[in-house]
């Protein structure tokens, strides 16, 4: 089987404090990979060291097999590594099928092309019409994004994640604030994603995470606590004494 | 030899001058993330307040500088109840156009009221004249403003670092809303912050009339003076702005006397400099970028 | 009809020239005609639009503050002026794209400080770079004139063609197909993927990488893009007044270009064109009623707009344009949206 993202030995800390302890991760192509761990256990920090937005102290990631610690965001995405964040990062101003339309030409290399108009490109409308119509958008595609209820909100989150065509795609708590009724249909996308689509899913929700993961790691204070499949980590005595203990704090 | 050390003392009471200037503008940035441009109008207002007293109605030079804080202070207060307080959550864009109208607003009312020259406040005669200490010519005045800035630094420091206000202060500024879940009234702190910002830019206007001049277009000739402070400073402390104060007023008194022609390029050159290597400050933490 | 080429009609939709557009350019061309005694001014006013427009492309639609975009004016008046002064280009329309040229440079070797940093940083930077041109053109007086300018300049005829006259008027027509032009081309350009990935940038400049856009690189090219506006603007300035002088570099020359763009609202590029008229007859208004004290009301004006809201001014004004379209057409038509700051 080969890799399709993995980082050896990541350290990162903030201050003294460490957040990222020493951190190898290998993520299977294909796979459905879930990471979880309670509330400040530093999965946010990995997302960020993986995407670019932060740089690790010490150690390496690489996506197949090529190292990418040292690159910025946009390339990281260019190279098929993309993100939906937990929460919605959108373009409060712009509608669907701009944001769209924007990320769909960013990848085929129109990104900076200013002499041609928006939507003069028939491969970029084909992949924009298809976006839609699979992330259930059609009928709002000309609304401003702010004015959309949370849900389409967190369906258009995921399909710009999508129109960069990752081979690698990075999932921060998908369903995250959305109401039960819109549910399903985040549910459903995120089911529906292609199986060539390397998928890693940082989620708080086990049920998700069950339904959804063949391969888990469990993240402790930043460092890995254990991994291995779905079954095995829900009788791992660790991680249940790790959960029983935050729902403690947290009643 | 010598002169080295003269425009080192002067440059030194030039710095010290712009930091008591321009830290309350360090200050409601760190803590608000307000951009106040108008800040020097705050300065002139204490300038002006203290050339009336002084020049006018003959009060002594010493007596009129508390007045200046304090009127400063009271503007700067009504302002913030008044207006300024509805603009904290507004976009940068938005504070820099509000504060910028504000200037030119000053800039006109003074100069109606006071006519558009240049304004000097009677100084009294000890505080005129130099004196040698091994050759090395020190400005009674300029010693003077090293004496109460030094004064006030280290006075500054000692409140922020030890009292009660110091703390309830940097907790605001780390997490406003943190901070008042713990009780603290954030409001009345920023209020009041704003207004000992607003007083000390008054003290520093009534000082600067002797070295910086004072007229009506003082708030916008020293509005990149204080910007720099500020940038270059960084806001997280007052270490940073006082650093930064005594660097620019180094640099810019050497600059004129070194290389008179080149005079004003050397601070813009120094700045650009710093900028390029530390774009956040010298001694800054990143600031929240625009909201 | 299938959803690819509707997607593409409606990704299409903001591109399109509306009629409410095409008769806005027809009264400007009309003033031409109309007011044969006001080229002066309404020369001064389409400088203003084109100078507005500029720091609209670089404020409005990638959300860069500025407080010195006077540094690419002057440069570029000053371009103008010593070109035409030394007879290095006497053909203005060159001579205009030279002094464009110049502005962009030094807005491309600038672009590189401005997009670092915060916002202050942004406001620093900029408004020191005009101030060190300001000191610059006064140290090197024996080229720049010092404080008494360039004197002395004449133009020549613009194509060998047709001669700059008293009245202004080859001036006005001069100046009114320059700024056709650039809005033809700002227009273009604002509405292709490179447009839109500014207003994401403006937006929300983390999730603009996030989606593969090079962010520094959109930003240096559209600040480059938006020097060059500004150098033909004070180009303009040069050639149909004749003079340059060390205020092309002044700070109230920047903050005022900002309070056009606040009146006429920014992203839709119509803000500076409409915002010009509306602040040179403010100020007409201000300097007949305290002529000396005018900028004390430009600054009331200011601080009455950011307390009012700018976007609720907006609703306000074009609510009643709106309103009569609505009934004329009607269907849901909008004159234009300002675009809101986030």
């Amino acid at each position: 089987m080969t890799i399709a993202l993995e980082t050896l030995n990541l350290e990162k800390t903030f201050g003294g404090l460490r957040v990222t302890r020493d951190l190898s991760l290998k993520i299977e192509q294909g796979a459905r990979h879930a990471l979880i761990g309670p509330n400040g256990a530093g999965k946010t920090t990995v997302i960020n060291q993986l995407t670019g937005v932060l740089k690790p102290n010490s150690g390496r990631i690489l996506l197949e097999g090529q190292d990418i610690t040292d690159l910025p965001v946009h390339k990281r995405v260019l190279r098929g590594l993309s993100r939906t964040f937990q929460i919605n990062q959108l373009y409060p101003d712009l509608t669907p099928l701009e944001t769209i339309g924007l990320a769909v030409s960013e990848r085929l290399g129109h990104g900076g092309d200013w002499w041609r108009r928006m939507g003069t490109r028939n491969d970029v409308n084909d992949e924009i019409a298809d976006l839609l119509t699979r992330f259930h958008l059609l009928d709002v595609m000309n609304e401003q994004t702010v004015t959309l209820p949370y849900g389409k909100q967190r369906l258009l989150e995921i399909a710009v994640a999508i129109a960069a065509k990752p081979r690698v795609l990075l999932l921060d708590e998908p369903a995250a604030g959305v109401p039960e009724s819109e549910r399903h249909d985040i549910l459903a996308v995120v089911g529906a994603l292609p199986r060539d689509v390397t998928v890693l899913l940082i989620e708080h929700d086990m049920d998700l995470v069950f339904s959804f993961a063949d391969r888990i790691s469990v993240l402790v204070s930043g460092a890995l606590l254990t991994e291995g499949p779905p079954d095995q980590v829900a009788r791992d005595p660790q991680v249940k004494a790790v959960y029983l203990g935050e729902e403690a704090v947290n009643v | 030899m010598t002169a080295i050390l003269t425009n080192l003392f002067d440059g030194v009471a030039y710095g010290m001058l712009l930091f008591v200037l321009a830290c309350g503008l360090a200050v409601t940035l760190g803590l608000m993330n307000f951009v106040n441009l108008a800040h020097g109008a705050f300065a002139m207002a204490g300038g002006y307040v203290c050339m009336v007293l002084v020049n006018r109605m003959g009060w002594p030079f010493f007596a009129a500088l508390p007045l200046a804080f304090v009127s400063a202070a009271a503007i700067g207060i009504a302002l913030e109840r008044t207006l300024y307080r509805h603009l904290y959550t507004r976009s940068h864009l938005d504070q820099v156009l509000f504060t910028i109208g504000l200037t030119f607003m000053s800039v006109a009312a003074v100069d109606y009221i006071q006519g558009s020259s240049r304004v000097f406040i009677n100084l009294p005669a000890a505080l005129q004249g130099q004196f040698d200490v091994f050759g090395i010519g020190i400005g009674r005045y300029r010693l003077m403003i090293i004496v109460i800035c030094g004064l006030l630094t280290i006075g500054l420091q000692m409140v922020l670092a030890k009292t009660r206000f110091g703390s309830r202060l940097r907790a605001a500024v780390d997490d406003p809303r943190a901070a008042s879940g713990l009780g603290i009234n954030v409001p009345q702190v920023f209020a009041f912050t704003f207004a000992f910002s607003c007083g000390l830019a008054g003290l520093g206007g009534a000082l600067s009339a002797e070295i910086l001049g004072l007229d009506p277009y003082f708030p916008l000739k020293f509005m990149i003076y204080f910007l720099i402070v500020v940038t270059v400073g960084g806001s997280s402390s007052i270490t940073g702005p006082f650093l930064a104060s005594l660097l620019l007023g180094i640099g810019d008194v050497a600059g004129k006397y070194y290389v008179p022609k080149m005079g004003p390029f050397v601070i813009y050159t120094m700045m650009i400099v710093i900028l390029i290597w530390r774009p956040n400050g010298l001694f800054g933490r990143a600031l929240s970028p625009s909201r | 009809m299938n959803a690819a080429s509707d997607v593409g009609n409606h990704a299409q939709r903001q591109a399109r020239w509306h009629y409410g557009e095409v008769a806005f350019w027809l009264i400007v061309l009309a003033c031409g005609f109309l007011f044969p005694t006001r080229y002066l001014i309404m020369t001064d006013i389409l400088r203003l639009a084109l100078f507005a427009m500029s720091l609209d492309l670089i404020l409005g639609y990638a959300g860069i503050v500025s407080l010195g975009h006077a540094a690419f004016f002057g440069v570029g008046a000053y371009a103008a002026g010593l070109l035409a002064l030394h007879g290095i280009i006497n053909e203005p329309v060159l001579a205009l794209l030279a002094a464009g040229l110049a502005a962009m440079v030094l807005g491309f070797a600038t672009s590189f400080l401005v997009i670092r940093g915060v916002d202050l940083t942004r406001l620093m930077v900029t408004l020191g770079i005009a101030l060190l041109l300001e000191a610059l053109a006064e140290r090197f007086s024996n080229i720049t004139g010092g404080t008494d300018g360039l004197q002395g300049i004449e133009m020549q005829p613009i194509f060998g063609q047709i001669p700059f006259d008293m009245f202004g008027k080859a001036g006005f027509f001069y100046s009114l197909a320059v700024l056709f032009l650039l809005f033809l081309l700002a227009r273009r350009v604002v509405h292709s993927p490179f447009g839109l990935s500014l207003r994401a940038i403006k937006n929300n400049p983390l999730r603009a990488a996030a989606i593969g856009i090079p962010v520094n690189r959109r930003l240096i090219a559209i600040y480059t893009l938006a020097a060059f506006y500004a150098g033909i603007a004070g180009a303009l300035f040069t050639q149909t007044t004749a003079i340059a002088s060390l205020d092309v570099f002044a700070f109230e020359r920047s903050a005022d270009l900002m309070l056009v763009l606040v009146i006429g609202g920014t992203g839709y590029l119509y803000g500076g064109l409409i915002g010009a008229v509306v602040f040179r007859m403010l100020q007409e208004l201000f300097s007949t009623i305290t002529p000396q004290y005018w900028q004390f009301w430009i600054g009331l004006v200011l601080v009455v707009i950011v307390l009012v809201g700018r976007q609720r001014l907006h609703r306000w004004v074009l609510y009643v344009p709106n309103l009569i379209i609505k009934q004329v057409a009607g269907r849901k038509a909008v004159v234009a949206v300002p675009e809101s700051d986030v």
